[in-house]
């Protein structure tokens, strides 16, 4: 009954974008249909835009998008996932440089533990100033964004830098550090099925594990939680903040590990912040938020041909997530309202 | 002498870089006040600077790009207010989307109308102007009072707006809708009118702030180049203790935290360009943990008004 429900809030609240979306086209003097044709040619017009793009470009946005879901799931405001992702992929291109002698079967999980741990430690200064000062984590986690944006531009052009010196940018990391591929020929790598899987495990522990049940329970009623006497908020507060961190961080390491080798300024066109589109849309359901991922992935991989065939300027698929964002807010009160 | 210079140059700076900052968050305060808070700032902000610059180019004025600005970061606030107030929904979520979409809307009007190589607009700018006696007095003369008409308007709301909260009666009723709404209500005060307006007030000072960033600061527009200062702002509104007065303090010390990144060298501060950026979030950062302004916020803020089951 419940999954029925939320297949219906996104149905809808994706009918709501499309037609709003198609509605700022059109005010903008855009053809809404030549549009939406040159994004789904973009996104699905053969296997390797299928598999080399869309898919692709989804793994940085369902990880990111897991790790918003499991916050929010514990009533924890993570607007963070954008700063812990750099933190990760700063810590990946870190031990990808210098790890080059080590046989790919240890440099790969070090690399991706890596990552985590910094995504992690990245969430764990807002985690600890809510848990012990009592300072909300919105606006913290907000600024750690900025900070960790700036901390990768530096190491770009400091410690990091490539050893031309030139561009502002890392010098690639060694092929033992880099994810295989999934299908030859494609630039599918296995942070896709990572991806699937921590979704499915995320999904399997929030439903039958204890420390699962505590996340729901605290995020559903943290007083009730307490008061039922089994629960310390603050601790199920501080796991799901760290894991959520730990989660965005390896979305970074990801994406430097399977996709560019290196880093650079500008490496997530703001992933972290979609990520609250994707995770919402799904209904903060870890399998929902997959297919989400995907969704976005396929608006995100869509967006470059929507600009080369019909002019669209690539900023308006920002625009996009906020209408998707604001549809499902909108959807959900509407039916909140109808049950009352 | 030279460092005299210099250090008149960086106290002009933080002035010039608190301006949009204080004018945001004095907003943010007043909406505060009244139990919500708009984390959208930041789209306000962007939509006044880009109101500001193609106000300023269509009417042939930084005036008219004042008035475009402070429209569109009042639009702005109007659809977080639609949504957050109207409908009730989550005011956290609401304001991410409303920034999300402030940024997206901005840079996709902004490249179908002057192309994605990031062309530089001619806008007309607000300049400075002194004001007589004031602006000679040694050293802060020259940085207060010989700033962008936009730095007046925020030295006399800070007074202005600390008189509105807490000596008239459209104060108080503003404060108590913030503190306890049903009471508010119980006492005829109409909760959901109040935090329309006190947002929409927000969403307009945001919007001039956006504007001054155009008009007095870079004299055009880029994309994203309200670069964060939405949520400082929000931040300053915290540790101004959601006092105007002391919010515009905040602000200024936020400009010379800024304005370090322009100055650092010239006072001898060798580090590379990206820290002095990384600099005011990291000071924000360290304010909120050391409980600088460790004061109550408004007890409903944030807050569903009126409560539903859910």
């Amino acid at each position: 009954m419940r999954r029925l429900s939320l297949a219906w809030t996104a149905a809808a609240a994706v009918l709501l974008t499309l037609a709003l979306a198609a509605g700022s086209l059109w005010l903008g003097g855009f053809n809404p249909l030549s549009a939406g044709a040159a994004m789904m040619r973009g996104a699905f017009g053969s296997s390797s835009a299928i598999l080399s793009i869309t898919m692709v470009r989804a793994v940085p946005l369902i990880l990111t998008g897991l790790a918003v879901a499991l916050a929010f799931r514990a009533g924890v405001w993570n607007i963070g996932a954008e700063g812990q992702l750099y933190a990760g992929a700063v810590a990946a291109v870190w031990v990808g440089l210098i790890g080059g002698d080590l046989p790919w079967f240890v440099l790969v999980p070090l690399v991706l533990t890596s990552a985590g741990v910094a995504g992690a430690l990245w969430s764990a200064i807002p985690a600890l100033m809510r848990v012990r000062l009592g300072v909300g984590e919105v606006i913290t986690t907000i600024l750690m964004n900025f900070v960790g944006i700036y901390l990768a531009a530096f190491m770009v052009v400091g410690p990091l830098q490539e050893a031309r010196g030139v561009f502002n940018q890392t010098d690639p990391i060694a092929d033992a550090a880099r994810l295989p591929l999934l299908v030859e020929g494609t630039r599918l790598h296995l942070g896709f099925l990572l991806a699937v899987m921590l979704g499915v495990g995320m999904w399997a522990t929030l439903r039958w594990t204890r420390i699962g049940f505590e996340i729901r329970a605290v995020g559903a009623a943290p007083g009730a939680a307490r008061v039922a006497g089994m629960i310390s908020p603050d601790r199920v507060v501080l796991i799901s903040f760290l894991a959520s961190g730990a989660i965005a961080g390896l979305a970074g390491g990801v994406e430097v590990a399977g996709v560019t080798f290196a880093l650079y300024e500008g490496l997530s066109p703001g992933w972290g912040y979609t990520a609250i589109a994707v995770a919402l849309l799904g209904g903060l359901h870890p399998i929902a938020v997959i297919g989400t991922g995907l969704l976005f992935g396929a608006l995100e991989g869509g967006a470059a041909e929507m600009q080369r065939a019909a002019g669209i300027p690539s900023s308006w698929v920002t625009a996009v997530e906020a209408l998707v964002i604001l549809s499902v807010l909108a959807v959900d009160q509407v039916r909140r309202r109808q049950r009352a | 002498m030279p460092e005299a210079v210099v250090f008149v140059a960086f106290l002009e700076a933080s002035v010039r870089l608190g301006v949009p900052l204080a004018l945001a968050a004095m907003g943010e305060t007043i909406t505060e006040r009244s139990g919500v808070i708009n984390i959208g700032l930041e789209g306000s902000l962007i939509a006044g600077a880009l109101g500001g610059a193609l106000g300023a180019m269509a009417l042939d004025g930084p005036g008219g790009g004042l008035l475009i600005g402070a429209a569109a970061g009042a639009f702005v606030a109007f659809t977080f207010a639609a949504f957050a107030i109207g409908l009730g929904t989550d005011q956290i979520i609401t304001g991410t989307a409303i920034t999300l979409g402030g940024l997206g809307f901005t840079g996709a009007i902004y490249q179908a109308r002057f192309g994605t190589t990031g062309a530089v607009l001619s806008v007309p700018t607000l300049a400075p102007a002194p004001i007589p006696v004031l602006s000679e007095i040694p050293v802060v003369g020259t940085a207060l009072f010989a700033q962008a008409p936009t730095a007046y308007l925020a030295y006399v709301l800070a007074p202005a707006l600390w008189y509105f909260l807490y000596r008239t009666a459209w104060g108080l009723e503003l404060r108590a809708v913030g503190e306890d709404p049903d009471a508010a209500d119980a006492a005829g005060v109409r909760v959901r009118w109040t935090r329309f307006w006190a947002t929409i007030l927000g969403g307009t000072m945001a919007g001039i702030a956006g504007a001054h960033l155009v008009l007095a600061h870079a004299g055009t527009f880029a994309e994203n180049m309200s670069a964060g200062r939405g949520f400082i702002a929000i931040a300053v509104v915290v540790l101004g203790r959601w006092n105007p007065v002391w919010v515009l303090l905040a602000a200024f010390f936020f400009g010379a935290a800024n304005a370090l990144q322009f100055q650092g060298q010239a006072l001898g501060l060798d580090l590379p360009y990206q820290l002095f950026l990384a600099f005011p979030y990291v000071l924000t950062l360290a304010a909120l943990g050391l409980g600088v302004g460790r004061t109550r916020a408004p007890a409903a803020l944030a807050l569903e008004w009126p409560k539903r089951e859910r």
